[in-house]
C-alpha cells in the first residue's frame, strides 16, 4: 500500500517535472526541396539548439502550389501548422483570407520583439504587406530574377554581358551564335518576362495600384512594351538566339549547365545550387537587361520566392514560439547563413552589412546582384502586385507563351486571351472575398 | 427448383450495409458537396462565399480552353481505347497459338500490369527525355522535332503511347482467357467450314469474344478518362503550361492547384453527368448486340 502510494507520488512528481520543462512545439510547412531543404533543416536545428523552451519541426510539403493547397485543406480541418510558407503567386489568396493568419508585424510586436519595417531591405518590404503597408508575411526565401552567364562562352564570342536587350539583340546574341552557342534561355516566363518586365520598366501591372487597393482589379498585361518584347523573343527563337525548353524550370536550366546555352535568366536563389554543381565552366551574374526603347532608367524588380505566414487559431504560447522563431530567423547571422548557402537575398539591412563586411561579395560578386537589383531605384509600380487566383493566371500566361513560341498563336491574339481570361478570373476571385 | 431466400429481412440488409455505406461515404456524400459548392464562389480558406447560381457552369460553356480540353479528352480516349484493345487482341491471338514457352511469353506480356500509372509516367519521361530519350530520337529520325513539354502534339503523342502501353496487359489477360474458354469443338467445326484464318477469326472467334470485348471497352474508356491521371501528371512534370490535359486533370488543376473550388466542382458535376450518359448509352445500345453464352 505504501509502496503504491510512493509510486503514485513519484509518478506525479515525474509528470509535473516533464510538464514544467516541456518545450512548446511548433510546426513549419515548407516547399524547399533538395539542397534548400537541407538548409531549412539546419536553420530549424540551430534554432532548437539555441534555446530550450521551443522546438520547431520543419516539414516538406512538396511544391509551392502543393504546400499552399495542403495548408488550406489543413486550415479548414483545424489542423494548420504554426508557420506556413506561401509563394509570391499565392500571396493574394492567403492575405485576402483575413483571419487565416496573424500579421507578422502584430505577432512580433505583441510578443515583445521590436519591429521596424525599415530594418528590411527596400525590395522586400511591401510585397507581402497589406495596402496600408503593414507586413503580413515574413519574407523568407526572397529572390529576384537575374542574368547568369557562362564566362568562357562570352569570352569565346568576344562580348560582355549585355546591359540592354537592344545590345543583346544587335551584338551579344549574334556573336554567341557564331561561337556555336544558343545565346539565351530563361526558366519562368510569367515571373521573369512578365511580372519583372513590368517592374524593371516601371510599368503598371494591374489597376488599383497593382491590385493592392481592392479586389475589383484588372490586369494591364496587354500593353505595347511587353508585346514588343515577346515579338522580339520569338524572332530570337527563330534565328537560333533563344531557346525555350518547355514550362518546367529545370528543363531550361539544364542546357545552361551543360554549356549549350550561354546566358540563362534564373533566380538569384539558384546561385547556391549552381555553385555546388561544380560546372565545367566559370559563371557569373549581372542584373536583368531592359529595353532602352521603353526606359533609360531601369527600376528595381519584385521579390519572388516565398514568405512565412503565422497561421491563426494557435495558443498564445505557440504564437510566442513562432515569434521567437521569426526573431531568430531575421537575426543577421541566420540570414547570412541562409544567403551564403542558397543565394537567396538577406532580408535585412543588418544581414546585408554582415555579408559585406565578411567579404562574401569579394569572393562571389554574383551573390550581390540580386540585392543591388532589388535595391535599385524604386518606381510607382515596383512595390509588388496583388492578384487573386494568380496561380491560374500564371498558368494561362505559360500556356499562351508556349503557344506563341511553338507558332500555335501570334503575340497579339495571345495577349488578348491572357487579358480576357485573367480578368475573368480576377472578377471571380472578387466574388469569393465578400 | 427451390428458390433460395432469406426468412428475415434484416439479414440481407445487414449484409448489404457495409457496401452501401462505402458508396454513401465515398460517392453520394462528396458528390452532394460538389453539387452544392458548384453554385458558389468560395474563398479557399472558407471565410466567405457568394451564391452565383449557374455562373460556374455558364462560364465553362463560354470558355474556349475548356472546349479545347474536352475535345482533347475525346480524341485521347478514343485513341487510347482503340489501340490498347487492338494491340492486346492481336497479342492475345498470337500468344494463344504459341505452344512452346507459352507461359514465358504470357508472363512477360503481363508484367507491365504491375506498374502504377505514375511510375509508367516517369518511365515515359525517361523514354521521351528532350535530349537523351530513345523514343525522342526515334521520332526525330523521321524529321519530327519531337520535344516533350514544348510541342503540344509531341506531349499528346507521348501521353497516348504511355497510356496504351500501360493498359495492354490488362486487356491481354482478359482476351487470352476469353480465347481459351472458346470450346475446342467449336474451333474445329469452324476449321472445316472456313479455311481462311482471318475469316474464322471474324466470323466465329470474335463474336464469341464479344462479351469480353464489351466489358473491356467499358473498362478502357473509364481508364482513358480517369485512371490516366497519374500518367498525365507525371508527363507534365508539375507544370500545365501549354501541355494537353484531360477533363479530370483540369478539375484537379483548378481545384487543387488554383484553389477555385466552385469552378472545379462545376466541372466535376459536368463530368459526372457525362459518365452517367455514357453508361446508359453503353448498356442500352451496345449490350443488345452482344450474346452471352
Amino acid at each position: 500500500m505504501t509502496n503504491l502510494k510512493l509510486c503514485a507520488t513519484a509518478a506525479t512528481i515525474a509528470f509535473t517535472a516533464t510538464a514544467a520543462f516541456a518545450e512548446t512545439e511548433i510546426t513549419w510547412w515548407h516547399a524547399m526541396g533538395g539542397q534548400l531543404g537541407e538548409t531549412v533543416n539546419q536553420i530549424a536545428q540551430d534554432f532548437n539548439a539555441s534555446q530550450d523552451e521551443y522546438k520547431i519541426t520543419p516539414i516538406y510539403k512538396g511544391s509551392y502550389e502543393e504546400t499552399l493547397t495542403a495548408g488550406i485543406a489543413a486550415f479548414r480541418a483545424g489542423e494548420q501548422p504554426n508557420v506556413m510558407q506561401v509563394f509570391d503567386a499565392g500571396a493574394a489568396t492567403v492575405i485576402g483570407a483575413k483571419g487565416a493568419t496573424i500579421p507578422v508585424q502584430d505577432l512580433l510586436s505583441n510578443n515583445g520583439a521590436d519591429f521596424d519595417i525599415n530594418d528590411y531591405i527596400a525590395g522586400v518590404r511591401y510585397f507581402y504587406a497589406d495596402s496600408d503597408g503593414k507586413m503580413i508575411g515574413m519574407p523568407f526565401n526572397s529572390s529576384t530574377p537575374i542574368m547568369y552567364y557562362n564566362i568562357d562562352a562570352l569570352e569565346a564570342a568576344g562580348v560582355t554581358p549585355p546591359k540592354t536587350w537592344e545590345e543583346f539583340q544587335s551584338t551579344t546574341a549574334p556573336a554567341l551564335k557564331d561561337a556555336g552557342y544558343v545565346a539565351l534561355s530563361q526558366s519562368h516566363l510569367p515571373w521573369i518576362f512578365t511580372e519583372n518586365f513590368m517592374s524593371r520598366h516601371d510599368l503598371p501591372f494591374a489597376t488599383n495600384n497593382n491590385g493592392y487597393d481592392g479586389t475589383d482589379t484588372e490586369i494591364l498585361v496587354n500593353n505595347d512594351a511587353i508585346k514588343a518584347h515577346f515579338t522580339a523573343v520569338s524572332e530570337w527563337k527563330e534565328n537560333g538566339m533563344f531557346e525555350w525548353y518547355g514550362t518546367g524550370w529545370g528543363d531550361n536550366q539544364k542546357p545552361f549547365e551543360e554549356g549549350k546555352v550561354a546566358i540563362w535568366l534564373g533566380s538569384s536563389g539558384s546561385f547556391g545550387g549552381l555553385l555546388q554543381k561544380d560546372l565545367p565552366f566559370e559563371f557569373s551574374a549581372v542584373e536583368l537587361p531592359y529595353w532602352e526603347a521603353v526606359t533609360t532608367e531601369p527600376t528595381q524588380t519584385f521579390i519572388g520566392g516565398a514568405a512565412l505566414f503565422a497561421m491563426s487559431g494557435k495558443s498564445d504560447e505557440e504564437n510566442k514560439a513562432t515569434a521567437e522563431f521569426f526573431r531568430f530567423l531575421t537575426a543577421p547571422e541566420t540570414q547570412y547563413f541562409w544567403h551564403q548557402e542558397t543565394g537567396y537575398v538577406p532580408i535585412t539591412e543588418a544581414a546585408y552589412e554582415v555579408a559585406k563586411k565578411d567579404g562574401h561579395y569579394d569572393r562571389f560578386p554574383a551573390a550581390e546582384v540580386g540585392i543591388t537589383q532589388l535595391s535599385a531605384k524604386a518606381g510607382e509600380n515596383t512595390k509588388g502586385y496583388r492578384m487573386g487566383f494568380y496561380v491560374q493566371i500564371r498558368d494561362i500566361m505559360n500556356r499562351e507563351y508556349g503557344r506563341i513560341l511553338t507558332g500555335e498563336t501570334d503575340v497579339e491574339t495571345a495577349f488578348k486571351t491572357i487579358e480576357a481570361e485573367a480578368n475573368a478570373l480576377l472578377a471571380r476571385f472578387a466574388k469569393t472575398q465578400s | 427448383m427451390k428458390r433460395a431466400g432469406f426468412d428475415n429481412i434484416w439479414l440481407p440488409v445487414a449484409l448489404l450495409l457495409p457496401q452501401l455505406m462505402i458508396i454513401a461515404i465515398f460517392f453520394y456524400w462528396p458528390a452532394g458537396w460538389a453539387l452544392q459548392s458548384s453554385f458558389f464562389l468560395q474563398d479557399p480558406f472558407g471565410f466567405g462565399s457568394t451564391y452565383v447560381g449557374a455562373e460556374n457552369y455558364t462560364s465553362l460553356l463560354g470558355n474556349d480552353q475548356y472546349k479545347r480540353i474536352a475535345w482533347f479528352t475525346v480524341v485521347f480516349s478514343v485513341l487510347v481505347t482503340f489501340f490498347s484493345l487492338a494491340i492486346a487482341l492481336l497479342l492475345a491471338v498470337k500468344a494463344d497459338k504459341v505452344l512452346r514457352g507459352a507461359r514465358t511469353y504470357r508472363t512477360l506480356l503481363m508484367w507491365v500490369y504491375a506498374i502504377a500509372p505514375p511510375v509508367a509516367g516517369f518511365l515515359g519521361i525517361l523514354f521521351f527525355d528532350q535530349s537523351t530519350g530513345p523514343l525522342t530520337k526515334f521520332f526525330q529520325m523521321f524529321g519530327w522535332d519531337f520535344k516533350l513539354g514544348v510541342d503540344y502534339n509531341a506531349t499528346a503523342t507521348a501521353m497516348v503511347i504511355v497510356a496504351v502501353w500501360k493498359q495492354i496487359p490488362v486487356n491481354f489477360i482478359f482476351f487470352l482467357s476469353g480465347l481459351q474458354s472458346i470450346p475446342r469443338s467449336v474451333r474445329e467445326a469452324a476449321m472445316i467450314d472456313n479455311r481462311s484464318a482471318t475469316g474464322r477469326f471474324w466470323q466465329v472467334t470474335f463474336p464469341l469474344l464479344a462479351p469480353t470485348a464489351f466489358f473491356l471497352l467499358i473498362i478502357n474508356i473509364t481508364y482513358a478518362l480517369f485512371d490516366t491521371f497519374g500518367i498525365i501528371d507525371a508527363l507534365m512534370k508539375g507544370e500545365p503550361g501549354n501541355n494537353p490535359m484531360t477533363l479530370v486533370y483540369k478539375v484537379y488543376i483548378d481545384g487543387f492547384r488554383g484553389n477555385d473550388l466552385g469552378g472545379s466542382s462545376a466541372q466535376s458535376v459536368v463530368l459526372m453527368a457525362l459518365v452517367l450518359i455514357l453508361t446508359v448509352f453503353q448498356f442500352r445500345l451496345l449490350e443488345r448486340r452482344i450474346h452471352y453464352t
